[in-house]
């Protein structure tokens, strides 16, 4: 097994607490249109919120279960092709495409979690990783379905009738999904299940000898993680209006799991925020052109080896240590 | 009626025989230990009674059901709990949750109501909670429930394992080495919440090393000595057993022996 | 019909020598520190490209080859060094994330240094391809397998004979033995690193005139690397080799009789159902869990 990180129960009431955290984001997301002059910013905007909502379901799966997923992109592009193909190729309502895509995930989810979370450490990261290659590649390469690595265009969302377009409409849907993430997520973790999963991280026998079905949790937690990855897929294409097998690479899965771990493990505000941090940093990096992957490749071994606990707990320590 | 019987029960780990050819029975409602030389195969044994080790041969059947090969979660279903000779302390919780996860079994929570967050699930944590106070203040550690466990005492963790074990409400009890690492005082006070716990209607099983502890509690003695049994009865007839005392407790009178 | 499983025989054994060979560098330094090293791949693409560069300014190809793992060592130890020695307490997710980190950091590098372009080694011993049991074989391809064979060789001698060699058997054998009986298990580290580099580079340099090489070429030979180590079993050295060429094997036998576009799926088809079955390997051992 691998060593736990210790983590400090007493989080300050606006990082952990359930109303607390969610009514600051939601401040947060209706205030940032003040600050926002043009399109550009509100499809970053767009772009953060949509990795966020993967990064929260990915964190319950690594921060507090203590899990890996090398592979998540896998389930985020599946999402976005299910959704897309379902829409465009066989005239589903967009809505129910998303829902039949996701529920596809959900399934999948539950029928490879099973053999694949009876690994663990090393094997269980490698696991992931393989699967989440087989599925970038299955994309690419079934070019007749998905358009292969050039990628397929996708109708617009309609939601009752009326069509979801353009950076600002998108923005609120986003927002109103992220918060929606956030909250899920959030109960799931103050629940007993969520006790059941910071239990099995720090250690997976007490928790069985107190009942837990340790093989069960991780299972239901990856799914939901699962979910939450398809679905911000299929809004992924849907907002775009175009996908390409990038989504799913394992480039795009290693970027989620550097969001969840430099946001902070074990803290959804924490995901959020890494993937907000990581999502502008390439947007700021390309004026740096070339030297763009040097100085991400950098930062993430930078931030690992003085920042292991991510930049919001890591943060809130020193806050905490400043108040005393 | 026996609440737990172990049948011809063997454990191996390559060559090595950690439990040969076991066979015992315990009564509800009384206080049992096992001792033994470092390597006998006592922790091995309490393992095997929770299901996180699976027996090579033989069986184990509790209350009338047979757990063999189940995995933990069911022997704790069927009414087992047990503390740990390294502390499993869910270090990244308050006690209070440690206890509440200790619960677990009897509060069901569905995954759709958990993310809801439903009324009822309100209701059924806050008595959780309750329930888990009244643990840790029958434990006498009611002031640790807000601290992190990480912060914590040694002597305070081993209650506090005691406690989540406790909260699932089992039928019995197994305790591995519960006063080690205490000083005289200390352990005083485990004998004296066993007994309660026996008293309660609680199998209470405990390995120890400490003497005192083990002949002032037990109703009933079992001496392992390389995984096989080697004596067993009251604590007059093992401290009078002669092969106990040439293999385990030596020439030494057993009380002066105090603790190993 | 005869011919052409030979012809794939040839193949896989080729790209699988490759494979053992990045396998090896993986199981070096997962026994020195139970690190998975992602970077491992980049060594290869640091081989190649450096003995391309070394062979444009005019070097004689056997100088350009050494000098080429003499570089990729370089940067080994730099790696171990600078990165994973300080975080010596990090756990499983916080060590993969800096060796991947290192491994974007050594590609924007090789993409800074060199370009995105493709660039041809030339080979070694001319290239007129030579018949051999009804295949068509380039001589580099005999460069790769012998290559692999002399180097089989050379480190059974080294792990058997030389002293860093048995500390470092006996450092993956049991680490804390090791310590207690003296060796110093950092220096074994900072050497498993450099050692790793020198056979991922030796591997990039090998197949270079055959596949050409490029600043990104490390991302696939490192993951089929990995999953021909984890089909050997991780940290078995018998085990990189076996694993490699089985897996290089199947792949070109796959590719020639099922589906040449599902080529790239094989490796990790084969690791994932080796991770579900059998998930120490052919030739691993068992980990046992004490509680």
């Amino acid at each position: 097994m691998f060593a736990s990180r210790r983590q400090d129960a007493t989080n300050p009431w606006w990082a952990s607490s359930r109303t607390g955290g969610i009514a600051l984001l939601a401040l947060v997301i209706a205030l940032a249109p003040l600050a926002i002059s043009n399109n550009y910013f509100y499809d970053v905007a767009i772009i953060v919120g949509l990795n966020a909502i993967v990064c929260v379901g990915l964190n319950l799966l690594i921060g507090y279960a203590g899990q890996i997923s090398l592979g998540h992109a896998g389930f985020v592009g599946l999402g976005a092709y299910g959704s897309a193909l379902l829409a465009s190729r066989y005239g589903w309502p967009p809505l129910a495409a998303l829902v039949a895509a996701t529920a596809g995930v959900a399934l999948l989810a539950f029928v490879v979690g099973r053999p694949i979370l009876r690994l663990h450490g090393h094997y269980l990261a490698m696991a992931t990783l393989g699967l989440g290659i087989i599925v970038s590649i299955v994309i690419s390469t079934e070019d007749g379905l998905t358009g292969g690595p050039d990628g397929m265009p996708v109708p617009p969302l309609a939601l009752f009738g009326l069509v979801v377009q353009g950076e600002r409409t998108w923005y609120w849907v986003v927002g109103g999904c992220l918060l929606l993430a956030v909250w899920l997520a959030q109960n799931l973790i103050e629940s007993p299940i969520g006790r059941a999963l910071r239990a099995l991280h720090t250690s997976e026998i007490a928790a069985e000898v107190a009942g837990i079905d340790s093989a069960r949790h991780k299972l239901m937690v990856f799914v939901v993680s699962a979910v939450f990855a398809a679905v911000a897929g299929g809004l992924t294409a849907f907002y775009a209006g175009f996908i390409t097998p990038a989504k799913a690479s394992f480039l795009h899965s290693i970027e989620l799991v550097t969001m969840v771990v430099f946001g902070g493990m074990a803290s959804t505000f924490g995901a959020v925020v890494g993937a907000a941090i990581l999502t502008v940093l390439p947007q700021v990096l390309t004026l740096l052109k070339d030297y763009e992957m040097v100085v991400f490749g950098a930062l993430m071994m930078f931030t690992m080896i003085f920042l292991p606990l991510g930049v919001v707990p890591t943060l809130a320590g020193y806050w905490r240590r400043g108040a005393r | 009626m026996s609440a737990l019987r172990v049948e011809r029960l063997s454990k191996e780990f390559g060559g090595v025989r950690a439990i040969d050819d076991l066979s015992w029975q315990l009564h509800p409602g009384t206080i049992h230990s096992i001792i033994g030389p470092n390597g006998a195969g006592k922790t091995t044994l309490l393992n095997l009674l929770t299901g996180v080790y699976v027996p090579s041969a033989g069986r184990i059947v509790f209350d009338e059901r047979d757990l063999t090969g189940a995995p933990p979660h069911e022997f704790a279903a069927a009414g087992i709990g047990r503390t740990f000779q390294n502390l499993q302390i869910f270090f990244n919780m308050t006690a209070l949750e440690n206890v509440m996860t200790g619960r677990h079994l009897r509060e069901r929570c569905g995954l759709l109501a958990a993310l809801l967050h439903a009324p009822r699930l309100a209701r059924a944590e806050h008595e959780c909670r309750e329930r888990a106070l009244q643990l840790l203040r029958f434990l006498g550690i009611e002031g640790y429930a807000r601290i992190g466990a990480a912060a914590m005492p040694y002597g305070a963790l081993k209650r506090l394992e005691i406690a989540r074990a406790l909260a699932g409400e089992p039928s019995m009890l197994l305790l591995d080495e519960p006063a080690a690492g205490l000083n005289p005082t200390e352990a005083q006070e485990i004998d004296a919440l066993i007994k309660r716990l026996a008293a309660m209607g609680t199998t209470v099983v405990l390995v120890e090393h400490n003497m005192r502890l083990v002949m002032g509690v037990s109703d009933h003695i079992l001496v392992l000595d390389y995984g096989r049994r080697l004596s067993e009865g009251t604590a007059e007839e093992i401290r009078a057993d002669p092969r106990v005392i040439e293999a385990y407790l030596g020439a030494a009178d057993p009380l002066e022996a105090g603790h190993a | 019909m005869d011919s052409q499983w030979t012809q794939f025989l040839a193949g896989g054994l080729t790209a699988g020598s490759v494979y053992a060979l990045v396998a090896l560098g993986y199981s070096i330094i997962f026994n020195a520190s139970r690190v998975i090293n992602f970077a491992q791949g980049e060594f290869v693409m640091i081989g190649g490209m450096s003995a391309v560069s070394l062979v444009a300014t005019g070097v004689p190809m056997p100088i350009a080859v050494a000098g080429a793992v003499v570089i990729a060592s370089i940067v080994g130890l730099l790696l171990e060094k600078l990165a994973v020695e300080r975080a010596p307490r990090a756990d499983v997710v916080t060590l993969i994330i800096i060796t991947i980190g290192a491994s974007i950091f050594l590609r924007g590098l090789a993409q800074l240094v060199w370009d995105k372009a493709i660039h041809p080694l030339p080979p070694f011993s001319g290239d007129q391809p030579i018949a051999v049991l009804g295949a068509t074989i380039v001589p580099q391809s005999l460069w790769v397998l012998g290559a692999m064979v002399v180097i089989v060789a050379a480190l059974s001698w080294f792990f058997g004979r030389t002293l860093l060699g048995k500390a470092m058997l006996a450092t993956s054998h049991n680490r804390l033995a090791a310590q207690l009986v003296g060796i110093d298990v950092a220096k074994v580290l900072f050497a498993s690193f450099g050692l790793a580099a020198a056979l991922g580079a030796i591997a990039g340099v090998l197949i270079a005139p055959i596949t050409f090489t490029s600043y990104d070429v490390g991302v696939m030979l490192g993951l089929k690397g990995f999953a021909a180590a984890i089909l050997g079993g991780l940290g078995s050295f018998a085990g990189a080799i076996v694993g490699g060429l089985v897996l290089g094997l199947l792949e070109s036998l796959s590719a020639g009789y099922v589906s040449s576009a599902y080529k790239d799926v094989v490796a990790f088809l084969i690791m994932l159902v080796v991770l579900f079955f059998r998930p120490r390997g052919i030739l691993g051992a068992l980990q046992s869990v004490r509680v």
